[in-house]
This record gives structure tokens, sequence and C-alpha cells, in this order.
């Protein structure tokens, strides 16, 4: 089958659309989340939206999406509520707050879950689904629902984009200011909840929280400020999607949500080494040049040192010299300094015995190396 | 129909202020007044509730009992004449943002809901970077700012509200003596505009070159009024305790016989 092929097939287009919906509203929302330090909320809240499945199919008794989406919202948004009430009022932490309000509701759907299929119902087909995803059972009304709900977060988002902001980088500021901060944690979190349901069909409760955190991360490396920060990861979020969704169509049997998951996690691989001014790479490169630079420094100041020593500006030091002093070798230091007009290479005076070739300061060297150890003794104070 | 003010000449009045964090008193019946046009320290050992005074009388912290009155009134109704500058620890400086923007947050209770600031809100907040010399870091990223540079523009956030009162938590704190004089000087300039700025302070030493307004705390209040009347042994030693022995016999001579800065 073609690229383009794929484009005109019914199922696989459905799913594009859906994955790229989804991608959009967890890269928006996710940033919000990552920056709230409540990456592992969006787990917590996709484990917990389980039981509410189970109990929307329970309520509609058969595959009645919009029924059983209600019921992942509510449940999701109650265990938040949950483990909101938990930490403020009792003295357990935010990390066991989430672990055991992860656990416990999962364990609660995985009971409803195979309480469902004992009950022979021959529309049940299908509900486990929901644990990793079934991205090919999506439909063209499903997508209407994913849709509506992610089209709900991003006016919301924008409207309330300063106050989103505020609240996120300094809640106490934003409540000396008269704003309503815990109803606008509450929105945030209530539209993760809603960024959860719009992923269940296609990634499932088990995998979602990567959806909601890798986008965000992944944009993180790359912007300087929130605005490009959420439009990178909304961007990472749809392309992984689609991406992860045409690489399942191509590979035939390959499950789609994993993929999705897979091709957003590689991005944020890539741009957590590679990012500028905050990649390993770069980071490795930086510390390299701190060492490359500290050494030729201390090089110069060595021959600035010794020239003062013997009260001569044109002191001529020997290569072993620097070496024993400096304990290694100095030569690609001494190699840096000469390319940089520092030292000369000068030979010895035809009178004088040994007639090795020596290092020598240069008139900028001097100047250099008085403006290294100022500096030093600046900071010192 | 307007209620009548409750202690109207005061620019803060703080009675019989009572905060508990599970069940134990954070702060015990605090009655405290400020008048407006004075620099005041709140000084106190660790956990004495210096912060949480501050953040009780802003309505961050809820209290048990007791009022609040700003120039009268309570805080709900006088927000827009509070400048508020937290501890500069409290937030995640590694936030995508700069310190233009960081700035310009100060202006958005004043914006109201849906307004996004402007061009005139930037010049306002490029103004009050300038107050504080930050300027020419207006765009940096906030996450590559010194300390000192990241306590300015607090100061500067706070700046741009164009208050009355300040109320400022530990801006002293892990700065450069640089950055020190230069916050000092700031506040001594609102102060002489005839703003009333209260700061809470840990550095014992420079409180009455500082300031001329002082509150020692306790949980309970110890002693309020003017620095010269309030800053003696004793009442620092009611305060720390023990830890008054750490300190210099010099910082108690007359203040004219000791180096001023």
């Amino acid at each position: 089958m073609s690229p383009l092929e794929l484009l005109h097939d019914y199922t696989i287009r459905n799913v594009a659309i859906g994955a790229a919906l989804l991608g959009l509203i967890s890269g928006v929302l996710g940033s919000f989340a990552v920056l709230r330090k409540q990456s592992l909320l969006g787990d917590t809240m996709s484990h917990a939206a389980l039981p509410g499945v189970c109990i929307g199919f329970i309520i509609a008794g058969a595959r009645e999406m919009g029924i059983i989406l209600l019921g992942a919202l509510t449940t999701g948004a109650l265990a938040a509520l949950v483990m909101l009430l938990l930490t403020r009022n009792s003295r357990l932490k935010t990390d066991a707050g989430l672990g055991i309000t992860l656990s416990t509701s999962f364990a609660l759907g995985v009971v409803l879950l195979t309480h469902i299929q004992n009950m022979n119902n021959a529309a049940q087909g299908g509900l486990d689904a929901f644990l990793f995803g079934q991205a090919a059972a999506t439909l063209r009304s499903d997508l209407w629902i994913m849709g509506g709900i992610t089209l709900v977060a991003l006016v919301l988002v924008s409207a309330l984009w300063k106050e989103f902001k505020l609240v996120s980088f300094d809640p106490e500021f934003a409540a000396s200011l008269g704003m309503p901060v815990m109803w606008l944690e509450v929105i945030l979190t209530v539209m993760i909840a809603l960024a959860v349901v719009v992923g269940l069909q296609m990634v499932g409760v088990v995998l979602m929280a990567a959806m909601i955190i890798a986008p965000a991360v992944a944009a993180r490396q790359w912007s300087r400020r929130l605005e490009g920060m959420v439009m990178l990861a909304a961007v990472i979020g749809v392309s992984g999607g689609v991406f992860g969704a045409v690489l399942s169509a191509l590979s035939r049997g390959l499950a789609t949500g994993p993929l999705i998951i897979l091709s957003v996690s590689s991005v944020v691989m890539v741009s957590l080494l590679l990012a500028p001014g905050r990649g390993f790479v770069w980071e490795g490169v930086r510390l390299w040049r701190g060492r490359r630079r500290l050494r030729y420094q201390q090089v110069l100041t060595t021959l600035y040192r010794l020239a003062m020593h013997h009260a001569d500006p044109v002191f001529r030091s020997e290569q072993g010299m620097l070496d024993t002093y400096h304990g290694h070798r100095t030569r690609t230091a001494l190699r840096q300094l000469q390319k940089r007009g520092l030292v000369e290479w000068r030979s010895a005076p035809p009178d004088e015995p040994g007639g090795a070739k020596h290092w020598v300061l240069t008139t900028t060297g001097h100047e250099e190396a008085k403006r290294i150890l100022d500096s030093l003794g600046r900071e010192e104070f | 129909m307007t209620t009548p003010l409750h202690e109207p000449d005061l620019a803060l009045h703080v009675e019989d202020l009572t905060v508990s964090y599970h069940s134990k008193p954070v702060l015990w019946d605090i009655d405290f007044d400020v008048p407006p046009g004075v620099m005041a320290a709140i000084v106190g050992p660790n956990g004495a509730g210096k912060s949480t005074l501050i953040k009780s009388v802003l309505g961050l912290v809820p209290s048990v009992a007791g009022h609040v009155t700003l120039f009268g009134r309570p805080y709900r109704s006088r927000r827009r004449r509070v400048g508020y500058v937290p501890q500069r620890s409290s937030v995640d400086w590694d936030f995508p943002t700069t310190a233009l923007d960081v700035v310009t947050m100060g202006l958005y209770g004043r914006l109201g809901w849906l307004k996004r600031p402007g061009r005139g809100e930037r010049r306002e907040a490029m103004q009050a970077l300038e107050m504080v010399g930050m300027q020419d870091f207006a765009d940096r990223q906030i996450s590559q700012l010194s300390g000192g540079q990241q306590q300015r523009v607090f100061l500067a956030r706070a700046l741009v509200q164009q208050a009355d009162v300040y109320f400022l938590d530990e801006p002293m704190a892990g700065v450069d003596a640089t950055t020190e004089r230069a916050i000092v000087d700031i506040l001594r300039r609102l102060r002489d505009d005839g703003k009333t700025v209260i700061v809470v302070h840990h550095d014992l030493q420079t409180v009455r070159s500082y300031f001329d307004w002082l509150l020692i705390l306790n949980i309970r209040v110890i002693a309020q009024g003017h620095v010269e009347d309030v800053y003696t042994a004793e009442n620092l030693r009611r305060a720390y305790g023990g830890q008054i022995a750490l300190l210099d016999e010099a910082a108690f001579m007359p203040a004219d016989k000791t180096a001023e800065t």
C-alpha cells in the first residue's frame, strides 16, 4: 500500500485523525502538568479511568462510547480529587498519595473488567482494549467526541492563558493578586482528565501517562517561553501521533497505541541528548571546553609566574620543566596558546649551551595572564 | 452605604491573629500595627512564624482567629494597594519564561480576566526592570539569572504593582552584597515616597541600619515599635533565647557609635 492510498483508507484516516487530536490535547495540557510537577497525576487519572469505563459499560449495557467516556472522566477526576484531599488533610506526601490512588483504582477497574467478562454479555467484546488501546476500533462518531473535547480544552487554555501561566509559575503570588487559584487548578486538573479520556481508546489507560508527559518534556528542551513550549509540545504530540498511526498501518498488526508512544518517546530521547543549552551533548561539550580552557589558562599563568620569578619578561621555559610542574603533558595546551599568539616557540641564543627550543610569553600573553590572575583575585574577594 | 473604616490611619493593622497548623499554633494572638511611611522589619528565630504572618495577612494561609485591615479595610478590598515579593525559593526558576515576562505578571491582577498584556504593560515592566538595574537582562531566561538577579526580578514584579504597602519575604536571603545594597536603596526610595515597606528579615546585624520600625516575633509578639526602642538585648534574648550568645556585644551599642553603611 502506498502512502497516498493509506490516507484514503477509512480506518487509517480515522486512526490518524484521532491520534492527531490526542497529540494536540495532551501536548498542550501536558505542558502545564509537567511544569506544575504533576506528571504523575495524569498517570493516576488514566488508571482511575478504568473503573469508570466499566461502570459506564454496565450502565449502558453496551459499548456506548459517550457513556463510557463520561464514566472514565468521572472516576478519573474523582481520583484526582481524592488525591488532593488525601495530601491536603493528612500527612501523606504527594507521591504516596498518587501511588495509593493509582493502584487502588486500577485494581478496582480490573476487578470490574473481569466481572463484566464473566457476565457473558456478547457486547462486552473488546472492552479490555481500553487497557492498551485499540486504535483501529475508532469510529467517526468517536472522532467527533474527541474533537469536541479538544476544542473545549484549547478554548479554555487560550482564554485563561495568563492565569494558567501564573498559577503554574507562582501560585502564591497569583493568590495574592486575588486569582481563584484553587479553581484554576481544578480546571487544569479536570482538563488533564479530559485529555486522558480522549486517549483511552487510542493508547489505553496504561500508556496514557506517557502521552501527557513526553511531548511536554521534549518541547521544554527546545523552548525559552511557555508559548513556544506549549505550541511545540502540540506539534510533537500531533506528529508523533500521526507517525505512530501510519507506522502501524504500514506494518500490519503492530499495535497503534504503543507505536505512538514510541515515536513520541524517541523525540524525547533526541531532545534530551541534543537540545541546545539543555541537552546532554551540549552539556558535555561545555564541560570539555571549560576544562580545556582551564588547562591552558593554568599553563599560561605558570609561564607568567616563572617570568615574574626570574624578573625576566622574556624568560624562556623549557617544555620538560612545564610538564614536570603540571604533572601532565602541556604540549597541547601550549600549541593552543601559540595559535592565539600568547606564547612563542623560540630557539635558544647560539651562545647558550644545550640549545633546545623554549617557550616564551608574548606581550599579549603577558596581558592575558595578568587579566586572568586579576579576575581570580576579584572572585576570591 | 459604606461601612466605617477600622483603624484607617494604620497602613497595616493586625488584631488577635492566630494561625494553627495541625492544631499546633504557628502564630498566637498577634497584635501588630504599622504606621504608613515606615520601613518595618519582622525578625525572629526559625519557626517563629515570620513568613506565616505575611502570608496570613495576604490571605494565603487561613487564620483561625483575628482580623487584618490595611488603611481601614480588609485585604480583599485593598489588593490593588499591596505589592508582594514571595521567597525566591518558593518558585521553580527553571520555568520557561523571561525576566520581562515575570515582571509583567505583576500587572495581571490589574488587567483582569481575558485581557492580555500589551505594549503598555511591557513598557511598564521594562521601567520596573530599569529601576532594579536589570534592563539588560529583560529577554534572559530566568534560569540563567544569578540568585541576586532573580531576587531583583521579583522586586521589579512588585514595583510594577504600584502599591502603597509592600510585603517582602526574606528579600536579602542568599544575595550578594551589591544586590543587598541595591535592594535596600530601592526600598528606602519607596519609603521616602510615602510607601510602607514590611520586610521579613533574617540578619539582626543590619536591622538598625536598614529599618526604622521593628517587630520581634516568636509565635507571639515579643516587642514592636521604633527600632531604637525595640532593638534591645533584653527583647532579642526573649525572642531568641540561648542563640543570642552568638551575637556580637557591639551590636547593642547606640547607633551613632557603630559604623553605619
